[in-house]
């Protein structure tokens, strides 16, 4: 290895400009800015989910390291009618309420649309049930659904007397599992509307003055503009709200804990239930994990069915 | 020895310390404990020692004052410094596990029933300690050594500090109306009972729901009282038996008698039915006597409130358990010694009876003699909860105590062997099988 002496005014340029290319590297630039946010991913978002994904292949208990087992937890999970009578809730909940929600939202996302006094009050107490926490919400129809002190039960029975006994709501299964979602479509409906509304917003108003022109009617403007126009926003909103729905865990605990005999159990809720409060982490971490294929499905299923029309990539609609 | 604590000075302080915390019907004499004259282990303490513990929330205010004022007591007296954290009933099993398994955290953690069980091998002996109360303060009672006591051996790695049971609550002037002087103690006697409530139109309600405390104490009781038992002495599993299908055929004639919808309830429900009168009958710990008696719109349900043990059925002795208080000491601490006398100190009398007091009966000694104390001479209708630990049955029965059997009650599976053959979910023969199904799953290690 040959030395060179260099003066040294040189010398100290020279490290100057070393440092100074160094950053203008593009690469290394590239990566020192991407570091921190990499950095909080990897430990905020990565970690735990590799982690969870790692405790569903063990049999870790809250108070025991546990040792890989493979496929074990999911076997019995496959054999379990605990873990199917969550899944067939969670896909029955996320569908019913996701109908529920688009239904009702769009309609008042188009009712919020028009033309009327204290509009911008209006829109935002509409978001009222979407800003409360959860747990605030869930509580308060925690109350209105109580086999005893129930309001709803209170005006029917004592008020109007139309009935003689309290309207049991979380007693028996079938009952249970319609107010939980009627809890859900409640608590849903605003982030609907309000998205839909900021979709509604963009569609330009020259494209119903020229159907109007065209003597189209309201449903034929509603069918054949408000729809199509909507249909990229709906789908993200869609994809948004599925994934909200299916990973519910706050109503559901705090309303029911998944009774009555289990038979409001989500996927989420059971998997607490399992990996917290029975103390097997591992197979809670199994249930957990067992819903990133439903999620992945339904994701494609509203990104692939509604998103991707030709229309919109510039190509004629077939 | 210049380590062993004594016990003579500073009684004064202690019941002043109670006289001025104690509640409600705690009365203002002194008790007179008896404590026999043993020699105290000898435990050197180390040298710098701290100590650091954990414990659950209070009930009542007193209890943690007069916690606080005895461990400084024990600071003043040996120079060790006691760090006492209160953590909420929902964290301490948590806490608990993440301190046993980082080996690093409180040296002593007061934590619920099965605890030492769970983490037997990051805990330290207290034997010595145990034996040398044992025989100050007239022995164990019976629920303190099953929880106390490593299964099937005579090595204590908890140290109970009290328990709490759920018996019968009921309201007397209803039950006199229906015919009862008191509730019966047999099935057919206590279906015979829950039927004229019924009619009467102040039905009984029992939590068949996901309630941890209320719900496993229903279903517990009716198992128990069958001669029925989650596992043998051996701890193999026997839930799938007939005396199971028995108690399963019982609830489904019972349940119709209740108030409709406990197959909802959680742990607060039947406390919120019974303080408006909607019921008359259910099992609750002391809290809801406490509550009714000191809100004056409830004041006088609360004087027409009498409690009763579980009845009995075809079982020798009252079918019920109690939530227990165990304390434990952890391998990881550095001042073994220190932790262990601090313990002892904690349950000897000038320090263990001031606090029993302050927590006017919400918890019951594990020590006999602690039975003299004057918080059981106040409110009459609070004697009941004075033998709490000597009830025969806990979590698990006839089984030894183990992660399993705290799974099994934190999973409700009992409680929802029972609810499902209520609601005409399930037959007796399959609910019984369901509930050993899922209960394998936690003994299959």
């Amino acid at each position: 290895m040959s030395v060179t002496t260099l003066p040294s005014p040189a010398l100290a340029q020279r490290q100057q400009s070393w440092l100074v290319r160094l950053f203008d590297y593009r690469p290394f630039l590239i990566v020192m800015c991407l570091a921190p946010a990499i950095g909080l991913l990897a430990v905020f978002l990565t970690y735990p989910l590799g982690l969870g994904i790692w405790l569903a292949f063990t049999d870790t208990t809250i108070g025991r390291r546990g040792i890989f087992v493979g496929l074990e937890n999911f076997q019995y999970l496959l054999t379990d009618p605990l873990w199917w009578g969550a899944v067939f809730y969670s896909i029955f909940y996320t569908a019913v309420a996701t109908f529920g929600k688009f239904a009702l939202g769009f309609w008042l996302a188009l009712l919020l649309n028009n033309h009327f006094p204290f509009k911008s009050l209006l829109r935002a107490i509409v978001l009222l049930p979407w800003i409360v926490p959860t747990v605030l919400s869930a509580l308060a129809f925690w109350w209105i659904y109580d086999p005893q002190f129930s309001i709803i039960s209170y005006l029917l029975v004592d008020v109007l007397h139309w009935r003689t006994t309290n309207i049991d709501f979380l007693g028996t299964p079938w009952p249970a599992r319609f107010s939980l979602i009627a809890a859900n479509i409640w608590r849903g409906i605003p982030f609907v509307a309000i998205s839909l509304l900021a979709g509604l917003q963009t569609i330009s108003p020259s494209l119903y003055e020229a159907a109007m022109l065209d003597g189209a009617s309201a449903w034929q403007r509603f069918r054949y503009i408000t729809f199509p126009m909507m249909m990229p926003i709906l789908a993200i909103v869609m994809t948004f709200s599925i994934i909200f729905t299916f990973t519910d865990f706050q109503l559901v605990y705090a309303i029911t804990r998944g009774g009555p005999v289990n038979s409001t159990h989500l996927l989420a809720t059971l998997a607490f239930q399992r990996g917290i409060a029975g103390g097997e982490l591992g197979e809670g971490a199994a249930i957990a994990v067992s819903m990133i294929p439903f999620l992945v499905f339904a994701t494609l299923f509203s990104y692939f069915g509604l998103a991707r029309r030709k229309w919109q990539q510039g190509e004629a609609n077939d | 020895m210049r380590n062993d604590i004594t016990r003579r000075d500073a009684i004064g302080l202690g019941l002043s310390v109670a006289a001025f915390a104690a509640t409600g019907a705690a009365a203002q004499t002194p008790s007179n404990i008896k404590a026999a004259d043993v020699a105290a282990p000898s435990l050197p303490i180390e040298k710098g020692a701290s100590l650091r513990m954990l414990r659950p929330v209070r009930f009542v205010q007193p209890d943690e004052d007069v916690f606080r004022s005895n461990a400084k007591r024990f600071t003043d007296k040996t120079g060790i410094e006691v760090k006492v954290d209160f953590v909420g009933w929902e964290d301490i099993n948590q806490q608990t596990a993440v301190t046993a398994n980082s080996g690093a955290g409180p040296d002593i953690i007061i934590g619920f029933s099965d605890a030492p069980h769970i983490y037997v091998d990051k805990l330290i002996e207290l034997s010595d300690v145990a034996e040398y109360l044992g025989k100050r303060y007239g022995g164990w009672l019976f629920l303190a050594e099953k929880y106390g006591k490593r299964a099937k051996s005579n090595n204590w790695i908890g140290l109970p500090f009290g328990a709490t049971g759920g018996p019968l609550v009921y309201r007397k002037s209803i039950i006199q109306a229906a015919g009862f002087d008191k509730v019966p103690d047999d099935h057919a006697g206590f279906l015979d009972l829950c039927q004229k409530l019924q009619k009467a139109g102040k039905p009984a309600g029992f939590a068949l729901g996901n309630a941890v405390g209320d719900g496993n104490g229903f279903a517990s009781w009716m198992l128990w009282s069958f001669g029925g038992s989650l596992l043998d002495v051996d701890g193999n599993l026997t839930i799938n038996s007939k005396e199971t299908v028995e108690a399963l055929k019982y609830v489904k004639q019972l349940y119709p008698m209740f108030i409709a919808g406990t197959t909802s309830w959680n742990d607060v429900s039947n406390n919120r039915a019974y303080s408006s009168e909607e019921i008359s009958l259910t099992a609750n710990g002391i809290s809801l006597y406490f509550s009714l008696k000191n809100d004056t719109a409830t004041a006088k349900i609360a004087e027409d409130t009498e409690h009763q043990f579980l009845p009995k059925g075809v079982a020798k002795s009252s079918p019920m358990g109690g939530l227990t208080l165990n304390a434990m000491v952890f391998k990881h601490s550095p001042y073994p010694n220190a932790a262990k006398a601090f313990l002892q100190f904690m349950m000897e009398k000038e320090q263990y009876d001031p606090w029993l007091i302050a927590n006017s009966g919400y918890w019951a000694q594990p020590l006999a003699n602690y039975a003299e104390s004057a918080v059981w001479s106040g409110d009459p209708k609070l004697r009941i909860f004075k033998d709490t630990m000597s009830n025969r049955y806990w979590d698990g029965y006839q089984g030894p105590i183990s992660t399993a059997t705290g799974a099994i009650r934190a999973d409700y599976v009992l409680v929802q062997m029972f609810a499902s053959v209520a609601t005409d979910a399930a037959t007796p023969e399959q609910a019984a099988a369901e509930a050993e199904r899922r209960a394998k799953r936690y003994f299959r290690r």
